[in-house]
């Protein structure tokens, strides 16, 4: 599975991954919920890579993201993890599904070079390089090998180094065109919680308990998790006591917070082992101990 | 002996417009067979006069797995036994291609197993040309799925115990529409195989034994790779139509070449389509043959 996410990543194969999280590892908790594969998302095959991840909280959602994961991973030529959750995957609300024509679509862009004058891997920078089809008399060879602009293999430094910088700006370059988060109450927010998927509905009720009681709590719930946003994180870090993040893990996203806030805000994770949600009390609790 | 007037140039082999020649010279060991086989194959294209732009090649990984990065078609190197799946898709949106797998064994029916026994079973339209070197050569001459019993690998060196496949009874008793097995010495009947097959429809299986002199020849003192064509020439017997449940390969004993299997089955496509068919009369609509799903 993971060898060949690394190979559309290295092919730059549009394609998406639709991951609806159980509790692992293992055979784990089929099928109750988990939050737990979010860094595999970001990690899972060996090398240096760039994926992009979305991370929807309800069915409308969930119908409404696909449509941008399959843009998204046409835009720029990379695997999109589609990172549902057990909660989320199994939910039943109401869903519009507007008409055909409303739906924005990327289309894939083909070149329209002739063969011959083609390359596979063309690009100036991290702009990212035309398709054409098999079939169509390209007569193009693509590998999982590191490769140069023909497609072709290349065993040196100097084109891994060309090859794997151009897999990762083309996503880091563009990550704050493909961030995206809900966000609410954040200014003059003395903490702010950051969830996403499944715990972020849990969320709202512990920031409601923690209004009750005074504390003027932000919220930041990512949509796009990889890349993740990291320029608007570090702004909130100046700005903000704190960070509370919880999460169906032992702390993962957590550690991106950590890594933004750079020592300004604290950071505090709200761990949970998987197979139900969090208790909105846990987050609660978090909150009032980081307002402290 | 003298020189002769100029030397011969590669850009004028008769294959070389089958080839992307801008990637040669290749990195196969010298009397390696997989060159051969991909000249008996280029050989077979030419005689069938087929439109190259509708002919692509999958492979996977390892010496064989090479073999899309010389080809001058759509061709693909994939992953570590997947080539079968990827070539699946790629028949699957873009039915009007003639595709052809070409893999070797421990790709093939090792790590990639399962998938050569479901496309079979499913009968995709796929040319699969298996090079068998009874080993793992690319990484080292590990002991493979195909390695006969007492040859020594470089994870068996006392010898294999392990039954290895017999692949012709493998791919028949999956559902194979066409079987052939013959050795990089038997060029004409490879090229005639290649040449049959690709005008079929369905699974279809070319295996071909070809000498490895730099792992499983050294490591079990066979000599050099002229060596083994000479042993092939002395040992392979032709036995068209054979039971292919007969067709095991023990440790340098005769080899069964031939045609062993060559029926009509419906692929999966046409299986696919006249079900649809007649669940759904006219409101099926089929994918167009020159595949519909993207945006233009």
């Amino acid at each position: 599975m993971m060898e060949n996410i690394g190979l559309a990543a290295m092919m730059e194969t549009p394609c998406v991954v639709v991951n609806v999280q159980r509790g692992g590892p293992s055979t784990g908790l089929p099928t109750m919920v988990g939050q737990a594969d979010i860094m595999q998302a970001r990690w899972g095959s060996h090398g240096d890579y760039e994926t992009i991840a979305l991370s929807p909280q309800s069915p409308q959602e969930a119908f409404d993201l696909c449509i941008d994961a399959f843009n998204l991973s046409e835009l720029y030529r990379v695997p999109v993890m589609f990172m549902l959750d057990e909660c989320v995957g199994h939910m039943t609300e109401k869903v519009v599904i507007p008409e055909a024509d409303e739906i924005e679509i990327v289309p894939r862009k083909l070149s329209d070079k002739k063969p011959g004058d083609y390359f596979p891997y063309d690009f100036e920078g991290d702009s990212i390089p035309e398709m054409v089809r098999a079939g169509d008399g390209y007569r193009f060879h693509t590998t999982g090998l590191t490769h140069d602009r023909r497609g072709y293999p290349v065993m040196s430094a100097e084109c891994q180094e060309w090859n794997v910088r151009h897999l990762i700006e083309k996503i880091r370059n563009n990550a704050d065109r493909i961030a995206r988060y809900d966000e609410e109450d954040l200014d003059g927010a003395e903490v702010v919680v950051i969830a996403y998927g499944i715990t972020s509905r849990v969320t709202r009720m512990a920031i409601d308990m923690a209004r009750k009681k005074g504390v003027k709590v932000g919220f930041v719930r990512l949509i796009v998790v990889w890349p993740f946003p990291e320029t608007h994180v570090r702004k909130l870090a100046g700005k903000v006591k704190a960070f509370v993040v919880p999460e169906i893990n032992y702390g993962q996203i957590v550690l991106e917070v950590e890594r933004c806030a750079a020592g300004k805000a604290a950071v505090t994770g709200v761990p949970h082992g998987g197979g139900g949600v969090h208790d909105p009390e846990l987050i609660f609790k978090a909150i009032m101990e980081a307002v402290k | 002996m003298s020189a002769p007037d100029r030397a011969p140039t590669i850009a004028e082999h008769p294959i070389s417009p089958f080839l992307r020649m801008d990637r040669i010279p290749h990195i196969w060991c010298p009397t390696c067979g997989i060159g051969t086989v991909v000249k008996c194959f280029a050989t077979a294209l030419q005689e069938l006069d087929l439109d190259l732009d509708k002919c692509a090649v999958v492979s996977g990984i390892g010496c064989t797995g090479r073999v899309a990065g010389y080809m001058k078609l759509d061709a693909f190197h994939t992953t570590h036994g997947r080539a079968i799946p990827f070539a699946t898709g790629l028949h699957l949106g873009r039915p009007e291609l003639n595709v052809t797998v070409f893999s070797g064994d421990g790709d093939l029916v090792g790590i990639g197993g399962n998938h050569f026994i479901h496309a079979a079973r499913r009968n995709i339209d796929l040319l699969v040309i298996l090079i068998n070197n009874f080993i793992y050569a690319m990484t080292g001459g590990q002991n493979a799925p195909t390695t006969p019993i007492s040859a020594k690998s470089s994870t068996m060196p006392f010898g294999n115990y392990e039954q290895p496949f017999n692949i012709p009874y493998l791919a028949d008793c999956c559902g194979a529409t066409y079987v052939a097995r013959w050795t990089s010495l038997h060029i004409r009947r490879v090229t005639k195989a290649c040449r049959e097959a690709l005008q079929k429809k369905g699974f279809r299986v070319i295996e071909v034994i070809t000498p490895c002199s730099t792992l499983y020849s050294r490591l079990n003192k066979l000599g050099t790779g002229l060596d083994l064509l000479r042993f092939y020439h002395d040992n392979a017997e032709i036995r068209h139509g054979a039971d292919t449940r007969e067709l095991d390969i023990d440790f340098q004993k005769r080899i069964v070449c031939g045609k062993f299997v060559d029926r009509e089955r419906p692929s999966f496509a046409e299986r696919r389509d006249a079900h649809y068919r007649n669940i759904l009369g006219d409101r099926f609509v089929p994918m167009p043959p020159e595949g519909g799903w993207l945006h233009e």
